[in-house]
């Protein structure tokens, strides 16, 4: 696929080859197109599970765009906030379907991506050579959340209010710097416009940012050491007589028609819920968020949006402030050690042997149980259930280093397991 | 050129290197600084932040008002001499009974933690994560069990206080509710944010 300037009016004589040229002798255009699609060979075994890194970054794109154009209508003050978005909904054209099209998103910005990183610990993607890869990913986890809490506040309602509340006062749990840090981050004594306006800043510009800054980050690194497998096995050790991996194929057009696949049933799946069910019956979008933030009066019940509910109960499972702040964070951040508790000889769990099976059950069970019961009130039997929860999620990890070393793996084959269709 | 003047000083050389390095990064800290301090409350958050003033002749013995004081509840209630007398029967129960690691001025550090007896206020924030506690001031409280003495429960995360804002035992709150700094301007007008040191 190379291009050699000069000859290319001889080769082809094509006018678009010859503007093609024009723009690798002065931008590698080519190159990065070659590097990273035409002529990246990603194993050929890729399943089901290997949809969700391409739908995560087309989710990223929506809610890039749905939010430029919601930018335009909102107004980030405690004045103005509710009733603006309410004006998107009622009397901008077509402003509920973009408005629904961004909150729908961040639910499935979530699910995609819990999924992408469930496919990473059963398949031990996380593992040697792709330590930084996982990292960056892992960052992109943080800035995601980060973002979903900011962006949480904007619309100024009841729940928008009260969520930013309990969490801003997190950080007032960390001893004797707790009540002045609070003060600097929301600005003000209390939840107020300041805060909001900075919620606004950090949501629309800062994370955007750090979010695209990262997302390529995690594909340069996923590019370099190459993409791992339902079986496990490194490509690159097996190479053809061309030099390219025996169990490879190009990334374009094979994978690039794979995920278009997944992107028409994503999109059926996202516009099914836009058109039909939005809120999600409080899932997606909370009802008391349909009342204006009032800083005197708290929601009956406050539980945050599922994607935290799971972190949530854990947080409430703890009868101490600053313990149960410190498991959470525990809980996010325990994620980003996983290349170093893991001690198993074998990636896949096509090739581990019963004990890791067992723990990633427990810990998938674990991670459903506490995310249903972080949103239920905190009632004696549920904090009882949410504490069993905690210490089953807290077992795959700290337990990892022993059940990976003990586990008695099977034999990895040489080649990727794969059936021609 | 001599071979003197190609003779590459490398002590010269590393010490300009630390020496624009730790001047590059002092000035990079101190840049920051004022990017950093911006979030702080502004002047004009800080006067709306300015101390208030309340009427509590009208409170009814046994009634609690709320008033705002930067954006927060503060919870104003005439306690009958009965819910003042009870109090001390709730110490056993109590994690700080006696308001040694809470947060009040020094004036309301007492078991009662109020300048009069009679009038007790609070800021109506959960020391948890910041819900507002709901007044529940009749003992045996149906919903909250027969042995409930009477006081806050915040429905956020569970979290129980007696009538003079303490913190029970075995709840998530690790404190007493807060104590706002107040006065007495007169006999039944309190100002709400400022003191006058002592009580």
């Amino acid at each position: 696929m190379s291009t050699h300037q000069g000859d290319i009016y001889d080769r082809t004589g094509s006018r678009l080859n010859a503007f093609r040229a024009w723009i690798d002798a002065r931008f590698p255009l080519t190159k990065m197109f070659n590097e990273h699609a035409g002529e990246y060979y990603a194993p050929k075994n890729f399943n089901f599970w290997y949809y969700f890194g391409s739908l995560a970054l087309l989710v990223l794109v929506l809610q890039i765009v749905t939010g430029i154009f919601l930018t335009m209508n909102y107004k980030p003050s405690a004045n103005d906030a509710f009733a603006s978005v309410e004006y998107i909904m009622r009397d901008v054209d077509w402003g509920w379907l973009i408005r629904y099209m961004h909150s729908t998103g961040a639910s499935m910005f979530f699910i995609v991506v819990y999924l992408h990183m469930f496919r990473g610990l059963m398949y031990g993607s996380y593992k040697y050579p792709r330590e930084l890869l996982w990292i960056f990913g892992m960052f992109i986890y943080l800035c995601l959340m980060a973002e979903a809490f900011f962006g949480y506040l904007l619309p100024w309602g009841n729940m928008s209010y009260w969520g930013a509340q309990v969490i801003t006062s997190l950080f007032g749990a960390i001893p004797y710097v707790g009540n002045a840090l609070l003060e600097w981050i929301r600005g003000d004594y209390y939840i107020s416009d300041v805060t909001l306006n900075r919620f606004f800043a950090l949501h629309v510009v800062a994370l955007p940012l750090a979010l695209v800054f990262l997302v390529v980050a995690h594909i340069l690194a996923l590019h370099e050491v190459g993409s791992n497998n339902p079986d496990g096995i490194e490509i690159k050790k097996l190479k053809g007589a061309d030099g390219h991996p025996v169990d490879g194929i190009q990334f374009h057009p094979f994978y690039t028609v794979k995920d278009l696949v997944g992107v028409v049933v994503f999109l059926m799946v996202f516009a099914g819920i836009i058109f039909f069910a939005p809120t999600m019956g409080g899932y997606f979008l909370e009802h008391a968020n349909f009342d204006p933030a009032d800083r005197l009066q708290t929601p009956e019940h406050i539980a945050p949006v599922w994607y935290f509910t799971p972190f949530y109960a854990i947080l409430r499972a703890v009868p101490n402030k600053l313990m149960g702040v410190a498991l959470m964070g525990l809980a996010v951040v325990s994620f980003f050690f996983l290349p170093w508790l893991d001690r198993g000889k074998v990636k896949s769990i096509r090739y581990r042997g019963w004990l890791y099976k067992f723990f990633l059950f427990e810990f998938a069970i674990s991670f459903v149980a506490l995310g249903f019961l972080g949103m239920q009130p905190a009632t004696p039997a549920y904090t009882k259930a949410a504490q069993i929860f905690s210490v089953l999620y807290f077992a795959f990890f700290i337990l990892m280093p022993w059940y990976t070393s003990a586990d008695k793996t099977k034999p990895v084959p040489e080649r990727v397991t794969y059936h021609a269709h | 050129m001599t071979a003197e003047a190609e003779q590459v000083d490398e002590g010269r050389r590393h010490f300009l290197l630390v020496a624009t390095t730790v001047t590059g990064v002092v000035g990079a800290v101190a840049t920051a600084v004022p990017f950093l301090a911006s979030w702080r409350p502004s002047v004009r958050a800080q006067a709306l932040g300015a101390p208030v003033e309340v009427d509590i002749g009208k409170l009814e013995l046994g009634a609690m008002m709320k008033v705002e004081w930067r954006g927060q509840a503060i919870y104003i209630v005439h306690r009958t001499p009965e819910m003042v007398a009870n109090l001390p029967a709730n110490d056993a129960r109590l994690r700080d009974p006696k308001s040694e690691e809470s947060d009040q001025p020094a004036y309301a550090k007492n078991e009662i933690r109020s300048i009069k007896p009679e009038y007790l206020v609070l800021v109506g924030v959960c020391t948890h994560l910041g819900c507002a506690p709901l007044s529940r001031f009749q003992a045996a409280d149906p919903e909250l069990g027969a042995d409930w003495p009477g006081g806050f429960y915040c429905p956020c995360h569970g979290s129980k206080f007696d009538l003079a804002g303490r913190v029970l035992k075995d709840v998530p709150a690790p404190l007493n509710l807060r104590v706002p700094p107040y006065r007495y301007l007169a006999d039944t007008r309190i100002q709400i944010g400022a003191d006058s040191g002592a009580a």
